[in-house]
């Protein structure tokens, strides 16, 4: 049987539809599983199930007949003779992490393949050594406001670091994220291997390392889940030492007296509030007309007044860095920039260093995408919105699936953990499309910006091309207790929402701890819960999270619409 | 007259109070207009049409007064329509206030901070620069309204150098050089008032930094909050340093925690020692001394006044004696002699100082020294009572020591430790014997701006003074 007779199914039912046409045609049809069992396995066909999931494992009775569960193998299943595995991954970043977990979970025999370190961009070079320097940055500013630890009535004496101990730290986090990553995939019986892997065939894959031919492996579905890279805009060249890429200022390697941050998305304005909390002078170089392109434009605004006014940074919008020269030989970093439109020169800065977070490109080399007709949209691996690649032709290409930043659809760690948990949900049998506008993002700055869904412009305009109304909730943090008794009164929340059946469409939170407060409105959207339902909902006091529980209570949802609730999404 | 009158236009933009669940906020309108009624009352000055006045808007019905969050744009931005020009917080939120009319803001009336009542002016806005100086005049005249007072714009110099030394000439090579100026610099600049270009870059590669706009502006520089690499270097070393062993206990002894002004000290001595300092001693005799000090003891003065006043007199001939080394960089010129003198009390030990020793007679300065005393032992003395010190003067000669070592205190460049006067031996330039009452004096000063040669010459001043002392009681 085949994925799509799976897909018919109901959604509480698949049907162990682990092989592709040829092999499945000798096999009696199987019969339907409860979709929260996992691991089953028809002994007949070789299979055993998973020892991590026997525990979980209950038959209906008419499966007595057909099926023995052995929970005597320790290994994480084994395929037909026709193929090695039932999925590879190549990449063990956060999303091929997620997936594999979620597929050995779903007893499939599962290998990553990884030719740099487990955990990817994210744990060694990204979001969680980030976060390590925040932490540090964050307390710092406290220490450093005297403002504001006068008016908690402390008293402080001048607040200090040691460089190389904040570097330390971020690095020990990495490290300790990336053997907690890696144990977890061992403990569970992924296999780990270790080379750069390249597609041969719609189900062969290829690992190998420098100087050997490397080994052939089968698998019966690939995910591809191999990240991207720091983009650099050419006319930039990168020492590694004064002009360097987030990569680099990750391992903090030293703190410059004044350095200019090209890009003022996530990713720089997180080392913006990391190097103006060490002491640096920052000016932030940015190719749109508005700092914080990304982000609702009122929150950008509110953030700008108070992530970038008051510290020691500047900033020069609408240009382009087009040219970027190292410091050396005795000469400052020299940054050229010209008017992004005109293309004509406009300044030049000279400064200490300059970091380049411009974004980030799709890492696919040697990923042999030609060995299966597929070509890169602006380095992107094309796909549908099941995250099946597609090809040159516009055609699917059976079995591979490509999750995370190499697709580019929301280059987000968490995103990519999604998409590999739904490929591997449809790969098992059941139809799964995650839904992008429920994942939410955040920038870790002090305070926080966080956010899920749409923004009030994007809103606007689909509400102008389908024909509703939408409306707009806010609420302040200076109204909230637990924000108050922090010291912590500056922040915003925002609702974007239907006003006729109080569908939530985006919400923004600007805020002490906002990264952690959008949760509850991401989980709304992914579960289909309406404001009339989520604003009875109840909410410790005092606490942050009732900056939102105001906000839900804010919001005019039309009076003919009726309280429903909505069937939990079976998961 | 209409047209001075300001439309604000507050802009669905802000962080309005969660418990309100005014239909304006929830509803899609994008904007709502705050007109603002044209005052009724008179004008204390005659606005020409090309002059407007920002008025404190209402931004709520139950607005009477508001606080100005902060200017978004300083005086001299050119603003145009639509621009947000002010955050007001009302009682409920904080709101970006928008200009209706294109213009410079000419001044600003009502500060960051300030509060002022619904319908004051907090600014004005010009038409062109020529009115920028009319407007200013009037700002300024109109600080007698109901409206706050204008705020001090720049922050009180802490310290004026009284006498800076000359500053670097720009390298003069290159003609006309391009200004690179920090971000927080320029910021600085901005709100200082400083014409950035007017400022001397002695940062690397000849750009202005923060340190060179608050010199400018005659700020002594705070310490820099975050720590230099040395700072951070010490750090690790220090911690790397095996812990000393503990030390033995000695039965029966009792842990008597510092006060709050012993800790003070503790501190303040552990700092000392970041500080390079020598000593230079000298012998004065002060039989003329004594006998002025016999005159005027029924006058209430005290010895103490005497030897701050005397310490005075030869500060002003030696002002890099009063100065400071507050970055390692700089010298720091202090304006104002004040003499701090060294105080036991209740255990503890305090610097009453002696504001402007210099200026004020013996008299008033001895009478300022009782009140001084007594508030010490009150425990009454203000901050600047005792943190003002340029100079410090320590006298143990009461108690019969000869002579002694003081330690200096932090943000000061000298200290001087004055012993007993005893009738001593001395052998005159003429070869015979007299004798004499002779003081030792032993000055502790930081060796990164007071040099052995000024210590020197200080002294000499010093014990001329004190050998000819008429010129104290002037």
């Amino acid at each position: 049987m085949s994925l799509s007779i799976a897909s018919t199914s109901s959604s509480s039912i698949i049907k162990s539809s682990h092989f592709n046409e040829s092999s499945s045609s000798s096999l009696s049809p199987s019969k339907p599983l409860n979709l929260r069992f996992c691991g089953l396995r028809r002994e007949a066909f070789g299979f055993t199930s998973l020892k991590q999931c026997s525990n979980r494992i209950s038959l209906s009775s008419r499966f007595h007949s057909k099926t023995k569960i052995s929970a005597s193998l320790s290994d994480n299943g084994t395929t037909p003779k026709s193929f090695d595995y039932d999925l590879v991954i190549i990449g063990a970043g956060v999303g091929g992490h997620g997936a594999a977990l979620h597929a050995v979970e779903k007893g499939l025999k599962t290998a990553i393949i990884e030719g740099d370190v487990v955990g990817g961009t994210c744990v060694n070079r990204g979001c969680v050594p980030s976060k390590a320097l925040l932490a540090v940055s964050g307390r710092m500013r406290e220490l450093q406001s005297e403002h504001h630890l006068k008016a908690l009535g402390l008293q402080v004496s001048a607040a200090g670091y040691d460089r190389q101990g904040v570097a330390d730290h971020a690095n020990n986090l990495a490290s300790k994220i990336r053997s907690n990553l890696t144990n977890s995939m061992k403990a569970l019986g992924v296999d780990i291997l270790t080379g750069v892997g390249t597609i041969l065939g719609p189900q062969k894959v290829k690992y190998w390392k420098a100087g050997s031919p490397g080994t052939t492996i089968t698998a019966k579905d690939i995910i591809i889940a191999t990240g991207s890279v720091p983009f650099v805009p050419k006319g930039i060249e990168v020492d590694g030492k004064t002009v360097i890429t987030s990569d680099h200022a990750l391992k903090l390697e030293f703190v410059p007296d004044w350095i200019v941050i090209v890009g003022s998305g996530y990713i720089g304005l997180e080392f913006s509030d990391v190097y103006t909390a060490l002491g640096s002078e920052v000016t932030f170089v940015e190719a749109l007309d508005q700092l914080m392109p990304g982000f609702d434009p009122e929150i950008s605004k509110l953030a700008q007044r108070v992530l970038i006014n008051p510290r020691k940074i500047d900033y020069h919008t609408g240009v382009f860095a087009s040219k970027i020269t190292p410091a050396k030989n005795g000469k400052p970093v020299t940054i050229e920039l010209i008017d992004a439109k005109t293309k004509e020169p406009k300044d030049t800065l000279e400064v200490d260093a300059a970091l380049i977070a411009t974004g980030r490109a799709p890492f696919t080399k040697d990923l042999g995408l030609e060995n299966i007709n597929v070509v890169t949209q602006r380095g992107f691996v094309p796909v549908d919105e099941r995250m099946r690649v597609i090809d040159a032709d516009g055609k699917l290409v059976p079995h591979i699936y490509c999750i995370g930043d190499a697709n580019g659809k929301m280059m987000l760690a968490h995103a990519a953990s999604a998409q590999g948990i739904s490929v591997v949900e449809q790969v098992t049998g059941r139809d799964h499309v995650v839904n992008h506008l429920s994942i939410p993002a955040a920038c870790f700055t002090h305070p926080e910006i966080s956010m899920v869904g749409l923004t009030e412009p994007q809103a606007r305009e689909k509400a102008e091309k389908e024909g509703f109304e939408i409306s707009v909730a806010k609420t302040s943090f200076k109204a909230n207790t637990k924000a108050l008794a922090e010291n912590e009164g500056e922040g915003l929340a925002k609702l974007i929402y239907r006003p006729d059946n109080g569908e939530i469409l985006g919400v923004h939170i600007f805020g002490l701890h906002a990264a952690d407060l959008i949760h509850e409105a991401s989980n709304a959207i992914a579960l289909g819960t309406r404001i009339q339902d989520i604003k009875f909902a109840v909410h410790a006091h005092p606490t942050l999270s009732e900056v939102l529980d105001e906000l839900f209570k804010a919001a005019k949802v039309g009076a003919l619409v009726s309280s429903s609730v909505h069937e939990p999404v079976a998961a | 007259m209409a047209s001075s009158t300001i439309l604000f236009r507050v802009p669905n933009t802000y962080t309005y109070t969660a418990l309100s669940f005014s239909s304006s906020v929830s509803n899609a309108i994008p904007c709502r207009s705050f007109r603002l009624p044209i005052s009724n009352r008179r004008r204390i000055f005659t606005v020409q049409s090309k002059i407007r006045e920002i008025f404190m808007p209402a931004l709520s019905s139950t607005m009477t007064e508001g606080k100005i969050v902060s200017w978004i744009k300083s005086e001299g931005d050119v603003l145009s329509k639509g621009e947000s020009v002010v955050v007001v917080e009302s009682d409920k939120a904080d709101m970006d206030v928008e200009t209706f009319y294109d213009g410079i803001l000419a001044a600003i009336v009502v500060g960051d901070g300030e509060t002022a009542p619904v319908g004051a002016p907090i600014g004005l806005l010009a038409e062109s620069e020529a009115e920028i100086a009319e407007a200013k005049a009037k700002a300024s005249s109109s600080s007698s309204s109901p409206a706050a007072p204008p705020p001090a714009q720049a922050a009180e110099p802490v310290v004026v150098s009284s006498s800076p030394p000359p500053p670097p000439s720009p390298p003069a090579s290159d003609g006309p050089r391009k200004i690179v100026a920090t971000p927080h610099a320029k910021k600085l600049a901005k709100q200082q008032k400083i014409d950035i270009n007017s400022v001397v870059g002695t940062g690397p590669f000849g750009r202005i930094t923060p340190e060179d706009v608050e010199k400018k502006a005659g700020i002594a520089p705070k310490p820099k909050a975050v720590p230099s690499p040395a700072a951070a270097t010490a750090a690790p070393s220090a911690a790397a340093k095996p812990a000393a062993a503990p030390l033995p206990e000695i039965p029966g002894a009792s842990v008597v925690p510092f006060t709050t002004m012993q800790a003070a000290v503790s501190k303040n001595m552990v700092e000392s020692l970041s500080v390079p300092t020598f000593r230079v001693g000298y012998p004065v005799t002060t039989d003329a001394l004594d006998k002025l000090f016999e005159k005027v003891k029924p006058k209430g003065v005290t010895m103490t006044a005497l030897l701050a006043k005397a310490a005075a007199m030869a500060l002003v001939q030696h002002p890099v004696v009063n100065a400071t080394c507050k970055d390692g960089k700089s010298f720091t010129y202090n304006s104002n002699i004040n003499i701090a003198v060294a105080v036991a009390i209740n255990g503890g030990l305090i610097t009453p100082v002696l504001q402007d020793a210099d200026k004020l007679d013996l008299y008033l300065l001895s009478q300022k020294w009782k009140e001084l005393v007594e508030k010490a032992r009150a425990k009454q003395l203000q901050p600047h009572e005792y943190n003002s010190g340029t100079f410090t003067l320590s006298n143990l000669g009461m108690f019969g020591v000869d002579r002694f070592d003081a330690i200096l205190p932090p943000g000061q460049g000298a200290i001087m430790a004055v012993g007993a006067s005893k009738p001593t031996v001395l052998t005159g330039a003429d070869g015979f014997f007299t004798v004499k009452r002779k003081m030792l004096v032993n000055v502790t000063a930081d060796h990164r701006i007071i040099y052995g040669a000024d210590l020197a010459a200080f002294l000499q001043t010093f014990a001329n003074v004190i050998e000819n002392p008429d010129s104290l009681t002037l």
